[in-house]
């Protein structure tokens, strides 16, 4: 399903001494089947944006069409749009409530009005694609759990929708390497699997490096740039400008071409890094 | 003189869970930290490194074992006081240790329970606000500011009571990458300009490269210690505890196991740029 | 939604109504509440309209801002004025079936709404001149006698601010549980009152989780903060009385003095 955003504004506050112009005249288009990351500094806009992808904010002007829908319109079914637009929120193990996890992963679905063996159905498969085992979990007490297991059930609150498009806000954020993995792991083979369109909102770009295939940076409200990440981390004096950064990696295959040396200077992973590497140092003969 | 600041001697933190089943969160760990050095503690979560952080303040006291800050054995109760006034404690997060509704208030918060005078009270809320650099702010209510803000309110809130040592528990591990680099620069600049002796517990590889030295905790064992080059060098072990290296030392490392005859303690762009 | 809500709303400033000591300006309106009372004409009002200008005056808080704070009582005012009007015995000025309005009735429903207007008026001024926190310390400090038959003054203040500090981060708190489970197809504002009540738990379960957490973690770093209750605290700012607190208080006194003269000498 494609996101087709036009002229998309967002004033907090209008009228009012605090007013905040938090996204002006925002155009995007995102495939069906993207992997896209989402970045830039606190403040620049960007939860704000994916909060209108399922219209839980309402567009000061502009609109935004998912599919054929235009969810920008007055008379559009929400509920139909927040099942389309799966929205994980930051931290989102903070919405669990149910006695149960089995019961919790149900809410979004029953709320959907789907049937019992459909909602089973789904709790299986979700809790399944992040990495929970049915049997031994479903009846434990999300708040007995680990906090990474926590923020699986949740995830698995939103995927049990079976959304189109996917939006994750900062989803590894306060995990540790391991549980960081795991979830970007997660995510990784759900993209691959289902072919959903990801929208990944990060401020890590080790992360984003290893997994979007499009890169939208947001600044002060607008698009400041977008592309390939391998385009967009070569432009590090403005990234750096508008408080972002590249992978460490990155940094020191661009310095390495600066001092004259014969490498790529757009790798993105340790890996990519190390083949080319090999290479120069192969060719030269010079280590 | 004594040049100890904490001396743990085989602490072990046992805790019984829900389900009546005793757990080892800290086991038989024994260290010493000296006065001014700054010192991370690297580990997942649930390897143990908070209940060590909270053990320093005396807010958990040992099973079995014993931990001495300043020559004070934490389980003595009538130096309960002048253990926490002396090891100060930051916490992770920034909206659940901020008490006042206003700034310099919530600075004077520690000073005033010490029972110091009002005049004292203010100039060192005053120098307080000035080393986290937040004096503008004094008047702002906590919860306008960015978390990277509210970390050095509560920063200032501890520098207030002038403790020699600070401990902090996980302070950025819910701050965005700008707030995390304010909050490390603030405590850099404490160790190095105030004096002040540094336990700084995290995750995060990156705030560890610049320690004076590392101790990796690994199921309430003490499993790695060392300078960063000696510890981030045992590229192995750290991948097994599931924690970070930096992107250079593992390229360093692969380049290695390709027969390229590369050191394994490269922490910096710097360092591998005049390596290649 | 939940932003526009603001309790106790301050109006920052540093007029000589704002430098008030708190415990005067807590006295003060304590008087004047209990000088409204004692009114039964129409011309102590005058005295009660002057005084009420002039701290708002001098307070350089906007008139508007003031008159703002009405608006939400609005109805009440208007249900006092209507009762009074139609159940005050009297002289009958106009009648519509049975329902009938005194001359009487007319003259207490005035008295009552201004009455009401006064008393609004005169406790956001305090309110809007005093911050929080200084209320806080100034009603500790004004509770403090009452300590000895048993009153925790220090701890019902500590209360006081921690509260006034935490319905910022819970009410961003709420707002954002909401949203989520609004993803998850959540509907909070359809439905009857009983769906509605249901459709709360996954609102306040987590809400409630979080409060629990949050005050779990905040007592813990109070306590590393050596705090150990009132006992042996000391205060940065302390209060002092200067002499224009003295005077406040006596021209408060003045007033009260002037409207018990009106009720029984005039």
């Amino acid at each position: 399903m494609k996101i087709k955003i036009e002229g998309l504004n967002h004033i907090y506050n209008p009228g009012n001494p605090f007013e905040i112009k938090a996204l002006d005249d925002v155009n995007l288009e995102i495939d069906k089947g993207e992997f896209v990351g989402l970045i830039g500094h606190t403040g620049s806009g960007k939860s704000t944006l994916i909060q209108h992808l399922n219209g839980l904010l309402k567009a000061t002007s502009g609109k935004i069409f998912i599919g054929d829908t235009e969810i920008t319109k007055k008379d559009v079914k929400l509920k139909s749009v927040r099942q389309k637009v799966g929205l994980v929120f930051q931290y989102p193990e903070h919405q669990l409530f149910e006695e149960t996890v089995y019961k919790d992963i149900a809410f979004g679905p029953k709320n959907l009005g789907l049937s019992e063996e459909e909602v089973d159905k789904r709790i299986k498969e979700s809790m399944e694609l992040v990495g929970l085992n049915f049997t031994e979990v479903k009846d434990r007490s999300p708040f007995e759990l680990s906090g990474g297991q926590r923020r699986r059930v949740a995830i698995a609150g939103v995927l049990a929708m079976k959304p189109d498009i996917l939006i994750l806000d900062e989803p590894t954020a306060g995990l540790d390497p391991k549980g960081r993995d795991e979830i970007l792991g997660q995510i990784k083979h759900l993209y691959d699997k289902y072919n959903i369109t990801i929208i990944l909102v990060s401020h890590s770009m080790e992360d984003i490096a290893k997994l979007v295939n499009r890169l939208i940076v947001m600044h002060k409200g607008k698009v400041n740039m977008e592309g390939n990440p391998r385009d967009i981390f070569k432009r590090v004096d403005e990234l750096e400008r508008i408080g972002l950064g590249i992978p460490q990696i990155t940094y020191l295959m661009r310095e390495l071409r600066n001092r004259g040396k014969d490498v790529k200077d757009d790798v993105l992973t340790v890996d990519e890094a190390k083949i080319e590497l090999l290479k120069y140092l192969r060719s030269n003969d010079n280590a | 003189m004594n040049n100890t600041m904490i001396k743990v001697d085989n602490l072990t933190y046992e805790y019984t869970n829900n389900e009546d089943k005793t757990n080892i969160a800290l086991d038989n760990v024994s260290l010493e930290i000296e006065k001014g050095e700054f010192v991370v503690v690297l580990g997942h979560n649930g390897s143990g490194k908070s209940t060590f952080a909270k053990h320093i303040n005396a807010l958990l006291l040992p099973t079995k074992g014993n931990i001495y800050v300043n020559g004070m054995n934490t389980q003595d109760e009538e130096k309960l006081w002048d253990i926490r006034q002396t090891a100060g404690m930051v916490f992770q997060n920034p909206d659940n240790q901020l008490v006042a509704t206003i700034v310099e208030e919530d600075v004077a918060f520690g000073p005033e329970n010490q029972g110091i005078e009002p005049k004292e009270i203010r100039r060192r809320v005053d120098r307080a606000l000035e080393i986290v650099e937040m004096t503008k702010y004094k008047e702002h209510a906590p919860h306008l500011l960015s978390g990277g803000q509210k970390q050095r309110i509560a920063i200032a809130g501890v520098l207030a009571m002038n403790p020699e040592c600070i401990v902090f528990d996980e302070p950025t591990a819910m701050l965005d990458p700008s707030g995390r680099i304010e909050v490390m620069n603030t405590i850099k600049k404490l160790n190095k300009e105030e004096g002040k002796t540094i336990v700084h517990i995290t995750h995060y590889m990156d705030e560890a490269v610049e320690a004076d030295r590392i101790i990796v905790m690994e199921e309430g064992k003490v499993v790695l210690e060392g300078t960063p080059k000696e510890v981030f060098s045992q590229v192995d072990k750290m991948k097994e505890y599931g924690l970070d290296i930096p992107q250079v030392t593992e390229l360093s490392y692969k380049l290695r196991s390709e027969g390229i005859e590369l050191p394994l303690d490269v922490l910096t762009v710097e360092e591998m740029v005049k390596l290649i | 939604m939940l932003k526009n809500i603001t309790i106790g709303q301050y109006f920052p400033g540093k007029t000589i109504i704002h430098k008030l000591d708190p415990r005067i300006k807590i006295l003060i309106t304590l008087l004047f509440i209990f000088s409204l009372f004692f009114i039964d004409s129409f011309t102590p009002y005058l005295f009660v309209v002057a005084f009420i200008l002039t701290s708002v005056g001098l307070s350089k808080v906007p008139l508007k801002f003031i008159l703002k704070g009405l608006k939400p009582l609005l109805i009440i005012i208007m249900i006092t004025f209507l009762i009074n009007a139609i159940l005050t015995p009297g002289e009958v000025l106009y009648r519509l079936g049975p329902v009938k309005i005194t001359i009487e009735g007319l003259r207490q429903a005035t008295f009552m709404a201004l009455r009401l207007i006064f008393l609004i008026v005169g406790t956001s001024l305090l309110t809007l001149t005093t911050s929080p926190i200084s209320l806080t310390d100034g009603i500790e400090k004004l509770l403090n006698p009452f300590k000895r038959i048993g009153l925790p003054a220090h701890e019902l203040a500590m209360m006081m601010t921690i509260a006034l500090r935490f319905i910022p981060t819970l009410l961003e708190e709420t707002d954002k549980i909401m949203k989520a489970q609004m993803a998850r197809g959540a509907d909070f504002e359809s439905g009857n009152i009983m769906n509605r009540a249901k459709s709360l738990v996954p609102l306040l379960v987590p809400l409630f989780i979080s409060a629990f957490r949050r005050a779990d973690e905040l007592a813990m770093a109070m306590e590393a903060r050596c705090y150990r209750g009132g006992d042996n605290r000391t205060r940065m700012k302390e209060l002092s009385l200067e002499i224009r607190d003295y005077l406040a208080l006596g021209i408060s006194f003045v007033l009260l003095g002037i409207i018990i003269l009106f009720r029984y000498f005039i």
